[in-house]
């Protein structure tokens, strides 16, 4: 069950990792990053590793998202890279 | 040829990563290290939470490096992303268009969080030697909070010059705490300088609790800074 589960969480991290990388709006993309971080934070809570988890959900999925944001409107690349 | 290059290469690490993964088996015994840690930590150090006991005393060097280079970051981002003083903060709402405040849901929404985010990031930095968590993890929790305030409120009353001076006095205490334990306890960082008291108590473990704290005020402050740069 538990396995199911992380494999479940990894599953997504992966979706999520390559959503980020093929999606052409860079909002969405990087909505789509900080979802494989928090994904990610997710699967160190089934490890039994929460003190890295909070880490990685805090820093990973907020801190970093919310610097490309403001990366992505300083560069008025608001939707497409192409 | 570049691509055939860069297939090479994606298939060497295929299979440096392919031994890694069919080699892999799981311990079914603690190892030598994880033992003396597992004892060592609750009996000599009274911290409950054997990672944040790790981090802050045997390891507590690396902790102050890891901040340094926070620091580092925070300087070299500074340097970078320089405004000049008359620039006005980017106001920026989390959708919509530029130039408009934040919206009503953003505003309201941080005005029930904020005080709930900060004192779960205080909890955790307090508790770090108890459950799980710790200076360096409250610390990026509140400054998720610092993050939703500035959302919420561009203009609000933060200041870049508190937030540097709460970060630099915090290093100072920390460091200053460092060459105590070298007077006073068994060399740098020695989290003995302090009583241990009773364990699993809130005040026992000795000065873990104290470095813990002042890790916690470092890292919020550093990563505000970071953020608080990139906004302007």
């Amino acid at each position: 069950m538990l396995e199911m589960l992380i494999l479940l969480v990894c599953g997504s991290i992966l979706v999520s990792g390559v959503l980020a990388v093929m999606l052409n709006n860079l909002m969405a993309a990087m909505v789509s990053a900080g979802l494989a971080s928090l994904f990610a934070a997710a699967s160190y809570v089934l490890l039994a590793a929460p003190d890295v988890a909070m880490a990685e959900a805090a820093i990973g999925s907020g801190l970093a998202t919310l610097i490309f944001l403001y990366a992505i409107r300083k560069t008025s690349g608001d939707v497409t890279d192409e | 040829m570049r691509r055939v290059f860069i297939l090479l290469v994606v298939a060497g690490f295929g299979v440096i990563f392919a031994g890694l993964v069919a080699g892999y088996g799981e311990r079914q015994t603690l190892s030598a290290l994880a033992t003396f840690y597992l004892t060592e930590v609750p009996a000599d150090l009274g911290a409950a939470n054997v990672v944040t006991g790790i981090l802050i005393s045997f390891r507590g060097f690396d902790t102050l490096g890891e901040v340094a280079v926070l620091f580092m970051v925070a300087a070299s981002v500074g340097v970078i992303l320089a405004s000049e003083p008359g620039d006005k903060p980017l106001l920026l709402p989390a959708i919509g268009g530029k130039g408009q405040g934040p919206s009503e849901l953003v505003r309201n929404g941080a005005e029930v969080v904020l005080p709930l985010i900060f004192l779960f990031g205080t909890y955790v930095i307090m508790n770090g030697h108890l459950s799980a968590g710790g200076g360096f993890q409250g610390g990026a929790v509140v400054a998720s909070g610092v993050m939703l305030m500035m959302l919420a409120y561009p203009t609000g009353p933060l200041h870049h010059g508190f937030l540097s001076i709460t970060e630099a006095l915090a290093g100072v205490f920390y460091v200053s705490i460092g060459i105590l334990g070298m007077v006073l306890g068994g060399g740098f960082l020695d989290s003995h300088i302090l009583p241990r008291g009773d364990f699993g108590t809130l005040i026992s473990a000795g000065a873990i609790p104290l470095i813990s704290i002042l890790l916690g005020i470092k890292v919020g402050a550093e990563l505000s800074v970071i953020i608080d740069r990139f906004r302007s």
